[in-house]
């Protein structure tokens, strides 16, 4: 479904990706985990087209998106949450939901998906008519989760859903990002959190320092010394 | 009692007059503010383009006033557009400084760019109301009067919801909270700055066109003193708060014609400079400024 190949990026003069090749199959749960600055988030980025790779070539559904805007990007199914959640934070909680529908025209449907964000997420229904700047931590990576939910996406993209939040809540949240994906939304998570990144994942990818130094079937990689060491505290 | 009440009545009158205007202009200044951080200080020059463009529908083209009034809303926003995407867009990355002196520098070219095209002379503007003065007991006002505010609220109601309600409103308030979450809505950020331009433009045309209406005359310089006074008073009730330029901008009128109603009118000018020192002084985020604290 996505395919990237060969992907090099940079900051300045700071390469930050170098040479990533990987791809996320339909009704997958793919997660990319590494340490800080391995360049997880940068790889987001690229996809979600904030980002331009200097070389390589980025695919979705057999078209090609390396020179493609990242609104453009959105139309053809793909929708980021990102680090940080980056709700809007002076705009009330419906108001960010609507925000996430910004490309669809179909009113009927926009209605309809508002309903199942709702039930996933019963305490945004709760708060809509509050500031989404009031929410709790857990409640705000709700509503990011939601309103990239909104463009109905076949694909989402989540940078840290776990950053800052309660063990219980990050369990809650993995386990709705499971229920999201058993509706069959493709799933690409990055995560620090490697535990519980592997624990609902199919497969994985371990970055570091920019380049991929390990994949596999989650299963796997949970049981390999290595990752034990490295991720998983032993 | 009686006369010193008229008084201070008839100057509210002035000053809410003249606020209006203050406030039209205003709205420019802190919605593209709000949008990208930049003191458009072209932004009373294309209201003196709007006056223009009034007096030339009046005078020229025999208009009356609301179609004049459209035709130069609208062909001011078309200028609005061009003004951004020439001049402002290829400096989005760049330094504040750079782009702020370059509004300092379209500002110049559209005074005497305009200079150039319909000569430096004073222009009367066509009396397109009635003269009519109404009068109650001692206070006076003009039918002029009565036109301002109306136009303002109406207008004011107009901005009020198309921010609120409409998807390009929505697009602008989440553009200007944070350009790369709104690009990943879908939201294409140069368009929604080009409609910010737009609208803060064809506001100050009706401002402009208020302007000659209310004070007959215009000139290509007539842009300068009320675009800084319109400045303040954005900065008065809070950069970058649509509400905020509404309300300063009032204030910035009823202390102006105030501290002329009290025998000042000399001090009037240094009056709203006054104002700008202070609030920068006490409060520089403005009346209705405030930090809005987010969780994270």
């Amino acid at each position: 479904m996505l395919t990237l190949n060969n992907i090099n990026v940079y900051y300045g003069a700071i390469h930050a990706l170098k040479g990533i090749s990987f791809e996320v199959n339909k009704g997958e749960i793919v997660t990319l985990i590494g340490s800080n600055g391995a360049g997880k988030s940068t790889c987001l980025k690229t996809i979600s087209g904030l980002l331009r790779p200097k070389e390589g070539t980025l695919s979705f559904k057999g078209n090609d998106l390396t020179a493609v805007s990242a609104p453009e990007i959105v139309s053809r199914g793909i929708s980021q949450v990102p680090e940080g959640r980056r709700i809007f934070a002076n705009m009330l909680v419906s108001e960010n939901l609507d925000l996430g529908a910004y490309l669809r025209k179909d009113k009927a449907g926009i209605k309809e998906d508002m309903e199942k964000v709702f039930s996933l997420f019963p305490r945004l229904k709760e708060r809509r008519r509050q500031l989404a700047g009031t929410l709790s931590g857990g409640e705000q990576q709700m509503l990011a989760m939601g309103r990239a939910l909104m463009s109905k996406p076949e694909l989402l993209l989540l940078d840290e859903p776990s950053m800052g939040l309660a063990p219980i809540l990050v369990k809650q949240i993995f386990s709705i990002i499971q229920e999201i994906n058993s509706l069959g939304t493709t799933i690409l998570l990055v995560e620090q959190n490697a535990r519980m990144a592997l624990s609902i994942a199919n497969r994985a990818y371990v970055l570091e320092t920019g380049k991929i130094v390990l994949s596999g079937d989650s299963k796997e990689l949970m049981e390999s010394e290595e990752i034990r060491k490295a991720y998983l505290g032993g | 009692m009686g006369s010193a009440g008229d008084l201070i009545l008839q100057q509210l009158i002035n000053g809410i007059s003249l606020g209006s205007i203050y406030a039209l202009i205003a709205l420019g200044y802190t919605m593209v503010y709000g949008i990208i951080q930049l003191i458009n200080f072209a932004h009373g020059d294309v209201m003196m383009v709007g006056a223009y463009i009034g007096w030339f529908c009046t005078t020229v083209l025999k208009f009356s006033f609301l179609p004049a009034l459209i035709v130069a809303m609208f062909l001011s926003a078309v200028l609005g557009v061009i003004i951004e995407r020439i001049a402002y867009k290829p400096l989005r990355n760049a330094t504040r400084l750079a782009a702020l002196i370059t509004a300092i520098g379209m500002s110049f070219f559209l005074e005497y760019g305009g200079m150039l095209i319909v000569t430096p002379q004073t222009r009367t503007f066509p009396s397109v109301f009635p003269q009519t003065v109404y009068t109650f007991g001692n206070v006076a006002f003009k039918y002029g009067d009565i036109v301002i505010v109306i136009t303002t609220v109406i207008l004011m109601l107009l901005l009020q919801f198309i921010v609120k309600y409409t998807k390009t409103g929505k697009a602008m308030r989440a553009v200007s909270y944070d350009k790369d979450a709104a690009n990943l809505m879908g939201i294409n950020v140069n368009n929604t700055i080009s409609a910010t331009f737009a609208l803060g433009s064809a506001l100050a045309a009706a401002a402009g066109v208020l302007i000659g209406v209310y004070f007959n005359t215009i000139d290509p310089l007539m842009g300068i003193m009320p675009g800084l006074k319109a400045f303040i008073a954005a900065v008065l009730g809070g950069i970058g708060i649509i509400p905020g330029a509404m309300l300063g901008g009032l204030a910035m009128g009823l202390i102006e014609s105030i501290v002329s109603g009290i025998g000042y009118s000399t001090w009037r000018d240094a009056a709203a400079f006054i104002i700008l020192i202070v609030v920068l002084l006490i409060k520089p985020n403005g009346l209705l400024g405030k930090n809005i604290r987010e969780k994270v």
